[in-house]
């Protein structure tokens, strides 16, 4: 039981499926097709600027979105009883188990021409195409994330111990001034951990965009699939970009969470 | 511990390289590779007959049937992937490009006896000179389809993609070489031979035209017209008569400006692993029945005599199957292009959808 | 044991409900249309019985069962091991191993993907094997494995460390105390993982689809083929069995586990 050898299979693997594999996108990302050092592949990527602050748009949007959806209700759930949030929590996981894929589908069979909903906005006297735009990318997007927002927030709302919010109440807090000094700051940690998980896949994702968006919102999941079916070079050194991104936001998620428990 | 830790690795190493092993085959019953375009194929749906099924049964082998979407993607694939394939159906200049860089095999027409059902026109074709390295599949162009409720003239040419009255409802071919050879035939260049200027020309066009569209589009064109979600499309023929069959708000139209003409034929790359059992399925494929219920369910057009004899007469007069001569006159085909110039296009047509 | 919700949060969550079951709901019901478009031709079950003869599906279905499996049971037994080992390093190790361990569910999953896409290609140049069920399979374990550890190594941590050593004092030899003291205590962090490995690979899709090669299809996949291809409701068909499959065993699962709650209490 003191011994660290047990871990070494696992150590071995690490380094075969976990490090080789980066190295290898780091390495296509600075050579050229015959192998040799470059940093064109980047100076290609250059043009794929746009679409890479488009992603980055799209998936801030939708985490916000999410956290403005998700804050109320985690906090609803957190106030009710035992049983109710089990149930909650069940109903708000089982979406999840659906593939997504057929996810994202059902939303195009909603948002389609004679669809549900477009059927509905065209009782309402709109005709506007609802699907094929960056909304609809968003919505898709905000649909599949939602749970991963909920469940860290509300998992950390259900620690806040009741005693800080009566003692509170004893001393005069009203009810607002009750969630500002208490219950907010104390669920920090929990917006930080579910940022983190919706944006770090709405950022990189692709398919979503193919199928709710128009022609103008590929994101750079989609282009990173698309250029390594003949160009592996500028597909890593894409690769590499975004990886880079993600990391420093998960950095930065990290440093303000840590500097809000300070304060 | 130790001694477990031991017996878990060696499971592990025994496991993996068991899964290699059952990567090379090994199983006794024979195995045929076939990658075929999407939706390509007839498929025991609504009572056509199963042809996959049909040639495991009576020859008791395992048919591994695989699609792509596209020449490159299947290039791609053979390329790169490492991946054994006995069979695939490339098009016209995909096949020259394969026979030039020697990736495809000679076949053995002694194993080919129903070659004699192939029209003699299409026995020997400008891609594969020699007619050594393919058998035609079918052969076809490409046409507009569009919704009848959404377009109320019948359009005359390609160029009414890019017309701004049905923004948002038009969609376009997700394929570099078919995009670019519509929009540079409008621009008066042919789509046969062409060079990087020629390319840059149909990319700006391509741009103005990004705007008014929908989507990019390949097989997934067939949800969208026949399910009334888009006006119009430009789609090879084949597909377009199905997609006819399936809704009848479609019509076609075929561009006065002329399209491309296309021929797909059946090769064996380099990586078959049964290059006879490869030759038996093409045999298979152009029996006069088997034929007739695949090019029925294609929608395409057939270059096998014993086939054609067997079609409807309404068929064999339908104009979007069989163009008249003066028709595909005005048609143009596909030839390799070099690598470079094929490169830029690829990467051209990709910028103008970021 | 806290106050009963108001009307306001219960017609929110309501709300909130509605808009997460409504896709659902809508796929649902068009698995039982008698045509193909989304207008209502009429009640059918013709795309269940056309699920089931289709092959292609039973037979993705079968590989996704499979890989899950031997995926989940691999990186389950790697991961519970790894974890004792971790939990016995010191730092800086400790934390370094811990970081590298943490890659797979930081990164995107299609760097994740893509790189593996590039490893397996490049070795199989060399050796001469395609993508296939064995990439799939190493790619999944690789993936899975991380989130085991994540489930384990907080138990290790509340474990009662004494248990083990009067394990040792009572005569054990050390891996006989091992698998009567610590493996019982760790086991829900076990189970959990076990569980998470075993419903991430049936789901995945990204980095299978980089790892396939051109001929092994999963669920995931053969769903995303067909959704190219010409929609046929017998999606929508499966997606509601596996909706109800799942729904099925999560009520199982709880109902069990209130009833195990109750006896306790």
């Amino acid at each position: 039981m003191k011994s660290k050898a047990p871990s070494i299979p696992y150590l071995i693997w690490m380094l075969l499926f976990t490090i080789i594999p980066l190295i290898m996108v780091v390495y296509y990302a600075f050579t050229d097709k015959s192998g040799n050092f470059t940093v064109q592949t980047f100076k290609d990527s250059l043009f794929y600027t746009d679409v890479f602050i488009k992603s980055l748009w799209i998936a801030l949007v939708s985490t916000l979105l999410c956290l403005v959806l998700a804050y109320p209700l985690s906090y609803v759930m957190s106030r009710s009883s035992r049983r109710g949030q089990n149930i909650l929590t069940m109903l708000i996981m089982l979406p999840m188990w659906m593939n997504f894929i057929l996810r994202i589908y059902a939303w195009v069979l909603l948002l389609q021409n004679d669809g549900l909903i477009d059927l509905a906005v065209k009782f309402l006297g709109l005709d506007v195409p609802l699907l094929g735009n960056a909304g609809a990318v968003i919505l898709g997007m905000v649909y599949n994330y939602l749970p991963f927002m909920i469940l860290p927030i509300h998992a950390v709302m259900l620690k806040i111990d009741n005693s800080l919010i009566e003692a509170s109440k004893d001393l005069g807090a009203n009810k607002f001034n009750v969630f500002r000094k208490v219950v907010f700051p104390l669920s920090i940690p929990g917006i930080i951990s579910g940022t983190t998980m919706v944006f770090v896949p709405t950022a990189s994702t692709f398919l979503v965009a193919q199928y709710l968006g128009g022609t103008g919102d590929k994101m750079i999941g989609d282009v990173i699939e698309n250029i390594f079916q003949r160009d592996k070079n500028i597909g890593s050194a894409i690769s590499l970009a975004l990886m880079v991104i993600i990391l420093l936001f998960i950095i930065a998620m990290n440093k303000f969470g840590d500097e809000e428990v300070v304060a | 511990m130790k001694k477990f830790i031991s017996v878990l690795m060696s499971a592990l190493i025994i496991g993996s390289s068991a899964v290699t092993l059952s990567g090379c085959g090994g199983e006794k019953q024979q195995e045929l590779n076939v990658f075929n375009w999407g939706e390509y194929i007839s498929n025991g749906e609504d009572g056509t007959i199963d042809t996959i099924r049909e040639f495991e049964n009576r020859y008791n082998v395992k048919v591994n049937y695989t699609n792509y979407e596209s020449n490159e993607e299947m290039y791609n694939l053979i390329k790169e992937s490492n991946s054994s394939y006995d069979v695939i159906v490339p098009s016209d200049y995909m096949i020259s490009k394969l026979i030039k860089e020697n990736m495809l095999e000679k076949i053995n027409f002694d194993n080919v006896p129903n070659f004699a059902n192939i029209m003699n026109k299409y026995k020997k074709t400008d891609f594969d000179p020699t007619g050594e390295y393919s058998v035609p599949y079918d052969w076809g162009v490409v046409a507009l389809v569009y919704n009848k409720t959404m377009v109320k003239e019948k359009p005359k040419s390609f160029s009414v993609l890019w017309d701004k009255q049905y923004s948002g409802n038009i969609l376009m071919f997700n394929n570099s070489r078919d995009a670019m050879a519509i929009a540079m035939r409008l621009k008066g260049i042919n789509p046969t031979t062409i060079t990087k200027e020629d390319i840059d020309v149909a990319s700006a066009y391509l741009k103005e035209q990004k705007p008014l569209l929908k989507k990019y589009v390949m097989d997934q064109v067939f949800t969208e017209m026949e399910g009334d979600q888009a006006a119009m499309a430009p789609y090879y023929a084949g597909d377009v008569a199905v997609m006819m069959s399936n809704n009848e708000n479609l019509d076609y139209m075929l561009p006065e400006e002329g399209s491309n003409w296309f021929m797909d034929s059946m090769c064996i790359p380099k990586t078959t692993q049964n290059k006879e059992l490869a030759e038996k399925f093409i045999n298979f494929m152009l029996e006069p029945e088997i034929g007739k219920a695949n090019i029925e369910y294609l929608g395409y057009s057939t270059p096998n005599q014993k086939v054609y004899d067997l079609l409807d007469e309404d068929v064999k007069n339908n104009e979007l199957n069989y163009p008249k001569e003066d028709y595909l006159k005005k048609c143009y085909t596909f030839s390799d292009l070099p690598q470079d110039v094929y490169d830029y296009m690829q990467e051209e047509f990709l910028k103008v959808q970021a | 044991m806290k106050r009963k919700m108001s009307v306001p949060s219960i017609i929110y969550i309501i709300v909130v409900m509605i808009f997460l079951y409504l896709p659902i709901f809508v796929l649902i019901l068009y698995s039982f249309n008698n045509g193909k478009t989304s207008v209502w031709k009429g009640f059918t079950l013709k795309w269940y019985s056309e699920l089931f003869n289709s092959v292609p599906i039973m037979t993705s279905l079968k590989n996704t069962i499979i890989i899950a499996i031997l995926a989940s049971i691999i990186s389950t037994v790697l991961g519970t091991l790894a974890s004792v080992g971790i939990f016995n390093m010191k730092n800086p190790l400790r934390s370094i191993v811990t970081n590298v361990s943490n890659v797979p569910i930081i990164n995107p999953e299609i760097v994740t993907g893509v790189s593996f896409m590039l490893l397996f290609v490049f070795v199989g140049n060399i050796f001469h094997f395609e993508m296939g069920f064995g990439t799939v399979l190493i790619a999944h374990i690789s993936f899975c494995t991380p989130y085991v550890i994540l489930n384990v190594m907080p138990k290790l941590r509340q474990m009662d460390y004494s248990i083990y050593e009067a394990a040792l004092d009572l005569g054990c030899n050390e891996r006989q105390a091992f698998f009567k003291t610590v493996i019982p205590e760790i086991m829900p962090g076990v189970i959990s993982g076990l569980l998470m490995s075993f419903t991430y690979s049936l789901d995945d899709f990204v980095i299978t689809y980089f790892t396939r090669g051109a001929k092994f299809q999963t669920l995931p996949i053969e769903i995303y083929t067909m959704l190219k291809r010409r929609i046929s409701p017998t999606i929508n068909a499966l997606s509601t069995l596996l909706f109800v499959i799942t729904i099925t065993i999560l009520i199982i699962v709880n109902v069990r586990e209130a009833k195990a709650e109750e006896s306790r209490s």
